[in-house]
């Protein structure tokens, strides 16, 4: 077994009793990338200096309010001799702290620059992110690959993450692979993360947005750089063709209902929204609006409820149309490849 | 004027009287923004609720912590200040009476307009950081954000005028004698700030008269799509907002200072480096606004120098820690409540303050912004060292000010239930953070780890809220049938323990001579327990009671209501209120009365 500091001992014990942490794809205690682990790094390393002026503090304390207490018998003694103070220990007091917080202050430091160093631009993967109320939108500019609310990522591969708003501010939080930066409206912001192993680590707004800031969910997808080189062909040429006349009615729907908002890539629309999440290669995402599985049922949950589901986001409610209706749209989504 | 009980009451210019309103008005709040937290917690104490959902979580997230900050902690601050420092400098008032009742109908001028918000178009809902671009009219539709900016601009002003006058009466009021370096801590902190205040509120008007040109007047300070930049309102806020929480919590530590000398029975430890603590500290507040901002991407220069500030700051926090621990090493400690309420500070505040320095590491930051680790952090900061100081300073004035003694037996179960609770709400909110919860959202996912901390969390929050209410019940037991208190329960140091309890309307017959620090402790001990006058017995001024500012409040609050709803009309109207009472102020002759010194004789006065 690896030699664990006592700090994080400290720090994971009792979020294992809290729930768990390992299990968990979101938590900054189990860090699946290089940028995560440095700042995990640094999270011990300051719990383990606390942790120290805690115990050096409780300790004096715990042996004053015991010794000193008053106990019946004690007003005999007369008071307390009258202290002004002690210029030796109130100089240790403050020398003390000053080499703690250097000792802390220099890796804060050199790792503050380190992390926001520019990657080599051949060696990264680009990815412009945009935030919206309350949706994420993912483009490639180098690979011409566009989708929504989940990123795909190749592990072991530094990826630079753009960043902008289209509406209010919103942070960009993959607990397990680093820490955040806020997605400012009107300007750019660099974020670069990087993932170790393939999996799926969950990811949050974490600045507050509006009505439905607690559902700005997305995920990142980490696949080994074989399988990422094979989605990004996938996603290059995107299916869109309707499989049945049941998704062929699906899709002549629509085409009227929601085109005018998301874009269905490769099916021969006019017209191609981009004020929602795109809808290219929809039945590969594994939640609808970030937040529930995509299954059939949820789909059509989320088409006849949307501000139920996901209070003030931008989509109109479909109730109107028919079950028929429905089913026919849910059979096309369900052709997207 | 007419004589009558709740007149004389609104129109007081005694500094006591307006400490006891002061409390009453932020007790109040401090009902509505706890029963508020109680509803975000029961939200969140199971994964997928939906008992309250979206932006009416939002609203409620934000009143409270408005209402907490704005409306309850600094206002009860001010009423022990109010209460309290004239009579420990050894004054008969503070130097403007009029403004000090102002400054509370404003307080509650603004407060009241801030939560009718609630009732009448709904309530803010950007957060109490009021971000802008979520802030303006194109994502904030409705009046919310109009009661934030009105409401807030309002008490502000109220806060700034309470500040001006601490700080002519410390300087100009002290007795003969009371020097700088004489004055015990809570005056000192008082004094320092106020001056925050003086410094820190006006970038805050600035910013909120800026967003209420954005929202009302449809100016681009912060509209992107207009030229604006929504981090200038970011910057704006926290250099207001950062020493804000400074001026909440300097307070607190003369609170402590003062007790834990008191019922140490000594001299506080290192009294000068307290006071070059306290000013240090109160500085440094305002160089670290930005370490609200790491992550806003401003570059690792920016970042790094904030970092320093912000560790530097953990060196004078800690040199107060040890004085406290030293004042007590060597005496004879006593726990009453108020004492255990300061001993149970100390280490919870130890707590908040090393969270304090693990945000700094700005990497770690990234991490921990804006999740359930800050909300942890800052509420042990708040409530381990702002509540706890109010708890601590309630119990130990209430005799002083009431003249019964608040039982101690109810006090005990208050404290121990309130310690409890307070740490089983938000010790497990440090872990819920690091685990992905990120704040300020009214729901999380099932088995994700996120269960039991929230579970326990709210648990946490009954505990408190049941220890709050017997706190209640404490209070009204005492006002009926309280055990009188003698002038000097506790066996005091400052001055305030040489007058009766409460004291007389003129505080001291004659204006005392100061001969040291723990003025009234030196008496008890080297002289015959009795202050020496620096003056004779003589007429004794008083000013008169004004109904003046309570109709300027109105004014202002009818002007606030509205251009909350843009009505231009009714805000002018209000306005000309406020400039028609300022004119009669200022033409008003009116130089108070005397109280004579053969009607002190039947109060046991002697010259
Ligand atoms: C009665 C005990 C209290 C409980 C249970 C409590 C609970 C909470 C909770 C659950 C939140 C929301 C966290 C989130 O952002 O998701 C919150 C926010 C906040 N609380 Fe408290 N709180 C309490 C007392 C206080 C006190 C005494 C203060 C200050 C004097 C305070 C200041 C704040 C502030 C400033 C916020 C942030 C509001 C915002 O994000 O806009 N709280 N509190
Ligand atoms: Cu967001």
């Amino acid at each position: 077994m690896k030699r664990r500091s006592p700090a994080w001992w400290l720090l994971t014990i009792p979020g294992l009793l809290a729930g768990c942490v390992s299990r968990n794809n979101m938590s900054a205690l189990d860090p699946q990338g290089p940028v995560g682990k440095t700042q995990l790094n640094l999270i011990y390393l300051s719990t383990a200096i606390m942790a120290f002026v805690v115990i050096v503090v409780a300790v004096i304390y715990i042996y004053v309010v015991t010794r000193y207490r008053e106990r019946p018998g004690d007003e005999k003694k007369g008071i307390p001799e009258q202290i002004s103070g002690s210029k030796k220990l109130e100089i240790l007091w403050t020398v003390i702290p000053v080499i703690l917080l250097v000792i802390l202050a220099v890796p804060t430091i050199t790792t503050t620059f380190r992390l926001e160093e520019r990657p080599d631009p051949a060696e990264t993967i680009r990815v412009n992110v945009t935030g919206y109320q309350y949706w994420w939108a993912f483009k490639y500019p180098d690979l011409r690959v566009t989708t929504a609310n989940e990123v795909h990522i190749p592990t072991g591969k530094k990826v630079e993450f753009n960043m902008t708003s289209q509406d209010v501010v919103h942070a960009f939080w993959v607990p397990s692979l680093g820490g955040k930066l806020d997605l400012n409206p009107g300007r750019n912001t660099r974020l670069v993360l990087q993932a170790d192993r393939p999996g799926v680590y969950e990811g949050k707004c974490t600045e507050l947005c509006g009505a439905s800031h607690a559902l700005m969910n997305f995920r990142v997808i980490a696949h080994r750089p074989a399988d990422f080189d094979r989605w990004v062909a996938s996603r290059q040429k995107p299916d869109s063709t309707a499989k049945t006349a049941e998704a062929r009615e699906g899709k002549r729907l629509v085409g009227q209902n929601c085109i005018g908002c998301h874009a269905v890539r490769g099916a021969g629309f006019q017209v191609e929204g981009t004020t929602a999440p795109e809808l290219t290669g929809f039945s590969q995402r594994t939640r609808v609006a970030g937040i529930m599985e995509n299954n059939r049922k949820n789909v059509t949950d989320w088409l006849k409820n949307p501000q139920g589901l996901k209070p003030g986001n931008r989509m109109p409610a479909f109730d109107h149309l028919s079950e028929k209706q429905l089913r026919a749209i849910v059979k096309y989504l369900e052709d997207l490849k | 004027m007419r004589e009558n009980w709740l007149w004389s009451w609104i129109t007081t210019v005694d500094h006591k009287r307006i400490g006891i309103l002061y409390l009453i008005g932020g007790g109040f709040f401090f009902a509505v923004a706890g029963l508020e937290a109680l509803l975000i917690r029961i939200q969140l104490m199971f994964p997928d609720n939906s008992f309250i959902v979206g932006d009416t979580f939002n609203q409620l997230f934000t009143m409270h912590g408005t209402t907490m900050l704005f409306l309850v902690a600094l206002p009860i601050l001010f009423g022990f200040m109010n209460f309290v420092v004239p009579l420990q400098i050894g004054a008969r008032d503070v130097a403007f009476p009029f403004l000090n009742n102002l400054g509370f109908w404003l307080y509650i001028s603004g407060g009241l307009l801030l939560n009718l918000s609630w009732l009448f178009g709904g309530a803010p809902d950007a957060g109490w950081t009021n971000y802008a671009t979520l802030a303006l009219n194109d994502y904030s539709p409705g009046p919310g954000v109009n009661y934030y900016v009105l409401g807030l601009q309002i008490a502000g002003l109220g806060t700034l005028m309470s500040a001006i006058n601490f700080i002519t009466t410390i300087v100009n009021m002290r007795a003969p004698g009371m020097s700088y370096l004489r004055l015990p801590m809570f005056t000192w902190t008082t004094f320092v700030t106020s001056a925050l205040i003086m410094f820190a509120f006006p970038p805050l008007t600035a910013g909120l008269f800026m967003m209420m040109f954005d929202r009302i007047f449809g100016a681009n300070f912060f509209t992107t799509t207009g030229g604006g930049n929504v981090t200038v309102w970011q910057h704006i806020f926290w250099i207001f907002g950062h020493p804000e929480v400074y001026i909440l919590i300097l307070p607190a530590f003369g609170v402590f200072s003062d007790v834990i000398s008191t019922f140490s029975r000594k001299r506080l430890f290192g009294y000068h480096s307290m006071v070059f603590a306290v000013v240090l500290i109160g500085f440094l507040g305002f160089m670290v606004w930005l370490h609200h901002m790491f992550t806003v991407g401003l570059g690792p220069v920016a970042n790094s120098i904030f970092a320093i500030s912000t560790m530097a700051i953990a060196v004078p926090t800690g040199i107060k820690i040890f004085n406290w621990l030293f004042t007590m090493w060597g005496g004879r400690i006593r726990f009453t409540t108020a004492m255990l309420y300061a001993a149970g500070f100390i280490v919870s505040f130890v707590m908040g303050g090393v969270t304090g320095v693990m945000l700094g590491v700005v990497p770690a930051d990234l991490q921990f912004h804006d999740t359930y680790f800050v909300v942890a952090h800052f509420h042990y900061v708040i409530i381990g060292g702002t509540v706890f100081g109010i708890m601590t300073g309630f119990y130990y004035w209430w005799p002083k000010m009431f003249g019964t003694v608040l039982n101690e037996k109810l006090g005990k179960w208050n404290f121990w239930l309130f310690f409890f609770g307070f740490h089983l709400t938000f010790f497990p909110q440090h872990f819920l953070g690091l685990n992905g919860m990120p704040r300020r959202v009214y729901t999380f996912e099932a088995n994700k780890g996120l269960e039991t901390g929230n579970l326990v969390s709210t648990i946490g929050t009954f505990l408190m809220t049941i220890a709050l209410l017997i706190l209640l019940y404490n209070v009204a037991k005492s006002i009926r049938k309280g055990e009188p208190a003698s002038g000097d329960p506790w066996d005091g140091r400052s001055l305030e323990w040489a007058v009766s309890s409460p004291p007389p309307a003129y505080n001291f017959a004659q204006t005392p001579r100061v001969r040291g620090l723990d003025a009234w402790w030196l008496e008890k001990v080297q002289g015959d327990g009795k202050l020496k006058p620096a003056e004779p017995l003589g007429p004794i001024h008083m000013p008169s009671p004004s109904y003046l500012p309570f109709i300027m409040a109105v004014g202002f609050f009818i002007s606030g209501f509205g251009f909350v709803f843009h009505s231009w009309q009714v805000g002018a109207l209000g306005l000309v209120v406020v400039f028609v009472t300022m004119y009669i102020r200022s033409f008003e002759e009116d130089h108070g009365f005397h109280i004579q010194p053969d009607e002190l004789k039947p109060q046991g006065v002697e010259s």
